[in-house]
């Protein structure tokens, strides 16, 4: 095995003499008094030495220490068993590190990622003698809610001819389950699993398409005015407080996909206990089984080691990739990227790289570029398509938007959902703020319509704005009742109670039809001739409408609700 | 035996360095001056060069001065001794008591694994109505106070330390005047909380150094004490403070500053502080109270903007009151469905009133005539000023909430307060 030893260290940077080659971004171990082997990563190889992000607390590493590389770049197991895990950014799954190392993240302790006693069910598709190349699904295992394919590892770029594979029955991950020769006879014995490295990503398909089809997050303003589309990419930058988090957690529960992953990038550990706890509780509509057996949890909370916050999105997104490679709709919602940024420039500080804005490094910008560029949706070789779509939060300093994170990031996302310490501070729920915000994606509903709402709304805050300063005496009864109007849609479909049972997820149905209910409203004349009397009469059709919004969908006390909110319409149409 | 090393190659700031081998990252090293011995913290090695932080400052340090390095990183004793003492930032007895040397754990320990946490559910009751009824703490919480400087934030974490329902309280204090410290000794003096109270106190003229240990010092015993299934809160002030400390040694080790000479791990640095509270299962548990001065009142300035982010909410200090519509406590909705039925009701409606009081005053400034409705809100005004805003009192909540009721009596209607039926039924108070 090649080594070196440590010379140098300065945070969780470490810098060792090499003895012989080194690989760029090669994973090595450092190798402590108390015995510890502390993963670390090569950052910058300068003559005969080598500078490592340690992803580990370097408190007691000596001089003189010793470095073992293992000549393999930063890998992400991939296999079945991801489904329903919490990982930390390098992949230990937390539940069995605490059963081993107890209440703390004792460092250097490191567990497979994936379950090595637990037996699955193999069903074979290739035969003996089939080509293959990488990619190729070799046979499946049913995983959840899903068949898992088993796949010909991504980074076997021969072609292949199956010599042996073995028949169904229950199988180990390390058990080998095909033999397959290269084109100049070599063998290789295939298992359930291989590694892949995580900042590659995995393009083993035919080709990207135009993510078009959208993906419902069942909160009204995202599907309705500002949708994201599979394999599409959106960020939410709010301050603090603004509810980025609720959002992401909604969104998590709700999305119409097939598998989420919620990276808890260098957040708070109390959020993510929430999912933790809640998620195995509930029940996915889609399968009808556990929320958390399609969910995998990447955390690397903010007191955790910063390279390997670093390493965590990527480590996520490598799983997100890798379930899109059977064709499924995979959603990774990243908390909060800032950190990730946040983590980049801690280690380019150490590396005494000449800063840019802020002190972020200059390529800020290509780094959350490439992270987003990983999402698409794609046809595979099968035929079949799979998406990644990211959604990621921005925590902008101060809530500033101006700042280089937030403005690399809207260079690249299709979809920009702003959220506002204003409506945040109004209890205006979700607090993505109207005018800010903006999607290039196609929604469920007819553009035309959904614009000339959205307009009205933007009228609305503008003609606010201006009532601040001429009071209401001074504001035409035109101009208050766009005010009325917009302040009305504001309050009935933009806004919505994520705590309430029922309005928490609103299906694409409903949106339709509440929707065109509103935009006939907001299109009729109305016998409203004075200020006071129709402020009163939206305040009463707001209450119901609101009951409505919280009453289940098509059952008695919604079409008792919905008649009334018809009657009480009709009675003022002019 | 280890070596003694006696030629100083740098002095910059308060950072020396010597050539030494076999020394290991953040290991403690002795440094004895002419003015006594002080204790020194490796920060950095670059092959043979040895960088080592010296607590007690670089003045006054010679070249020829000796280095002996100890073989362990920091530590701290802990044990039940420790309770009703006094100590620095290097954990050197600032009372007459003796010196404890039993017992030593490292500080700075890792992280607690995420895994292993659980859903926060009890209530620390302090008496102080504008945080048990609106704004409740939650065992585990981390919350700050913003403050700007000139608030009596010492005089209400000396209250909550006096009247937390707690085990232990341990306070941290950084960068504090010399009298706030003699302030906070002898109100806890007085108030026979002394005994249950650990004091880790850096004062403004201590060395900046011993500023950084004060929290991670504060929360390893705190752990330690939890992990005993001791219910501990830990009161941290001023983490502005702890953050300039932190600015000055990045900017004299020259490290890019990113924020307003800030350094660019900032926001990490406050996190593993902390992250520090914990609910753990079956034992103890840890709650952070820590006073965030706001230098020009700037909720956007760097210490602040970042803390916002970490912490569960915060207490925001104006005027003397703890404001009711800036302050957040975002676990108070886990545990006050449990407290009393009228909990949540009254703490809504009574909010909402008072942001019409608001309203109302602005009104009567700006010279508007006053409707009777103005008129009931402007009384209402006043006595929830008078009786709920008021930091120096110990009510329980209990009869904090009977209080509030009888507030509404006083001023409204049953049907003016927007409070269910039901409640009202049950708690209006009747007829005298």
């Amino acid at each position: 095995m090649k080594q070196g030893k440590v010379v140098g260290i300065n945070g969780n940077m470490v810098t060792v003499a090499l003895e012989s080659s080194v690989i760029m971004n090669e994973v090595g171990y450092i190798i402590t008094d108390e015995g510890k082997r502390l993963k670390s990563e090569v950052i910058r190889v300068m003559g005969d030495e080598a500078q490592l992000q340690v992803f580990e607390i370097t408190k007691g590493i000596s001089i003189g220490d010793s470095c073992d590389f293992s000549g393999d770049l930063l890998a992400a197991e991939l296999g079945p068993g991801l489904l329903g895990q919490v990982y930390d950014g390098l992949q230990n799954p937390l539940p069995e590190l605490a059963e081993q190392a107890g209440y703390f993240l004792e460092r250097g302790v490191y567990i497979d990622p994936l379950n090595r006693s637990r037996r699955w069910d193999f069903t074979p598709v290739a035969h003996e003698g089939d080509k293959v190349e990488q990619a190729d699904i070799l046979g499946t295992v049913p995983e959840g809610p899903f068949k898992h394919s088993i796949m010909v590892p991504f980074n076997m770029l021969d072609s292949y001819t199956i010599k042996s594979i073995k028949p169904a029955g229950s199988y180990l991950i390390s058990d080998t389950i095909a033999v397959v020769t290269d084109s100049r006879g070599n063998e290789f014995n295939l298992t359930m699993s291989f590694q892949w490295p995580v900042k590659r990503a995995i393009t083993c398909y035919e080709e990207r398409l135009k993510p078009v089809e959208p993906m419902l997050t069942k909160t009204r303003v995202i599907d309705t005015f500002l949708p994201v589309a599979k394999g599409g990419t959106y960020c939410i930058p709010g301050p603090f407080g603004a509810g980025k988090t609720v959002l992401q957690q909604t969104t998590s529960k709700f999305a119409d996909v097939d598998v989420v992953i919620v990276a808890a990038c260098g957040e708070r550990a109390g959020e993510v206990v929430e999912t933790l706890k809640e998620f195995p509780e509930l029940t996915d509509p889609k399968t009808g089984k556990s929320l958390m057996e399609r969910t995998i949890i990447i955390c690397n909370t903010s007191s955790m080691p910063v390279a390997s916050r670093e390493a965590s999105v990527y480590t996520a997104v490598t799983l997100a990739e890798y379930y899109r490679q059977m064709g499924l709709d995979v959603l990774l919602l990243a908390d909060s990227t800032s950190r990730w940024a946040q983590a980049m420039r801690e280690m380019s500080g150490r590396l005494e790289e000449i800063p840019g804005e802020e002190a972020f490094p200059a390529y800020l910008e290509s780094s959350i570029a490439g992270f987003y560029e990983r999402a698409g949706i794609v046809k595979l070789k099968s035929g079949k398509t799979g998406s990644v779509t990211i959604g990621g939060t921005v925590s902008p300093a101060g809530g500033n938007f101006e700042e280089p994170v937030t403005q690399a990031t809207l260079k690249v996302v299709g979809a920009f959902h702003g959220l506002s310490r204003e409506r945040s501070d109004a209890r205006k729920y979700p607090a993505i703020h109207p005018i800010d915000s903006w999607s290039k994606y196609a929604g469920i509903m007819d553009t035309k319509k959904t614009t000339k709402a959205y307009n009205l709304l933007k009228r609305g805050y503008e003609v606010e704005a201006m009532m601040k300063v001429v009071g209401e005496e001074g504001t035409s009864l035109a101009d208050y009742m766009i005010y009325l109007e917009g302040d009305f849609l504001d309050a009935v479909y933009f806004q919505q109670n994520s705590f309430d049972a029922v309005d928490c997820a609103v299906a694409p149905e409903r949106q339709e039809h509440v929707f065109d209910k509103i935009y006939d409203l907001l299109n009729s004349k109305l016998n409203l001739t004075e200020k006071s009397a129709a402020r009163s009469w939206f305040n009463q059709l707001r209450q119901r409408f609101l009951d409505w919004n919280s009453a289940e969908w098509e059952t008695e006390e919604y079409k008792k609700l919905e008649a009334e909110i018809d009657a009480h319409i009709a009675g003022m149409k002019a | 035996m280890r070596k003694v090393y006696s030629k100083i190659e740098t002095i910059a700031g308060n950072v020396i360095s010597v050539k030494a081998d076999g020394v290991s990252y953040g290991e403690l090293a002795e440094v004895s001056t002419s003015y006594g011995k002080s204790l020194a913290e490796v920060i950095k090695l670059d092959h043979g060069m040895v960088s080592l932080q010296v607590f007690a400052g670089g003045r006054g340090i010679s070249t020829g001065d000796e280095i002996r390095f100890l073989g362990h990183p920091m530590e701290v004793s802990f044990s039940e001794n420790l309770t009703g003492r006094i100590f620095n930032g290097s954990g050197v007895p600032r009372d007459k008591g003796p010196e404890l040397t039993e017992n030593l754990i490292p500080i700075g320990g890792p992280s607690f694994n995420p895994a292993k946490r659980v859903i926060p559910r009890n209530m620390i009751r302090t008496g102080i109505p504008m945080i048990d009824l609106f704004n409740t703490l939650v065992e585990s919480q981390k919350l700050p106070i913003f403050s700007v400087s000139g608030e009596p934030y010492n005089e209400l974490l000396a209250r909550i330390a006096m009247q937390a329902e707690v085990d232990l309280i341990i306070l941290g204090g950084m960068g504090l005047k010399y009298d706030d410290y003699l302030y906070f000794k002898d109100t806890l003096e007085e108030g026979g909380a002394l005994s249950r109270t650990i004091m880790f106190v850096h004062t403004a003229s201590d060395p900046t150094v011993e500023c950084l240990m004060v929290p991670d010092i504060s929360l390893a015993v705190a752990e330690k004490f939890a992990l005993q299934g001791k219910k501990v809160l830990v009161l941290l002030t001023d983490m502005t403070n702890f953050a300039d400390a932190m600015k000055e040694i990045a900017i004299t080790q020259e490290q890019v500053p990113s924020n307003r000479g800030y350094p660019g791990d900032l926001y990490s640095q406050l996190a593993s502080r902390y992250e520090k509270a914990v609910d753990i299962e079956g034992s103890g548990s840890i709650t952070i109270l820590g006073v965030t001065t706001m230098p020009g009142d700037d909720v956007t300035h760097p210490v602040p903007d970042n803390t916002g982010y970490i912490t569960e909410g915060q207490y925001y200090l104006k005027n003397g009151r703890i404001e009711p519509f800036g302050s957040l406590s975002r676990l108070k909705q886990q545990v006050n469905d449990r407290t009393r039925e009228d909990h949540r009701a009254l703490m809504d409606g009574m909010i909402k009133l008072y942001a019409a009081f608001k309203d109302s005053l602005e009104k009567q400034s700006m010279g508007f005539q006053m409707s009777a409705w103005d008129d009931k809100l402007l009384k209402y005004g006043a006595m929830f000023e008078a009786v709920m805003m008021d930091l120096t009192v110990n009510i329980p909540l209990e009869k904090a909430l009977d209080e509030g009721w009888r507030i509404l009596s006083d001023c409204f209607d049953p049907s003016e307060t927007g409070m269910k039926t039901s409640l009202i039924e049950k708690f209006w108070p009747k007829e005298k």
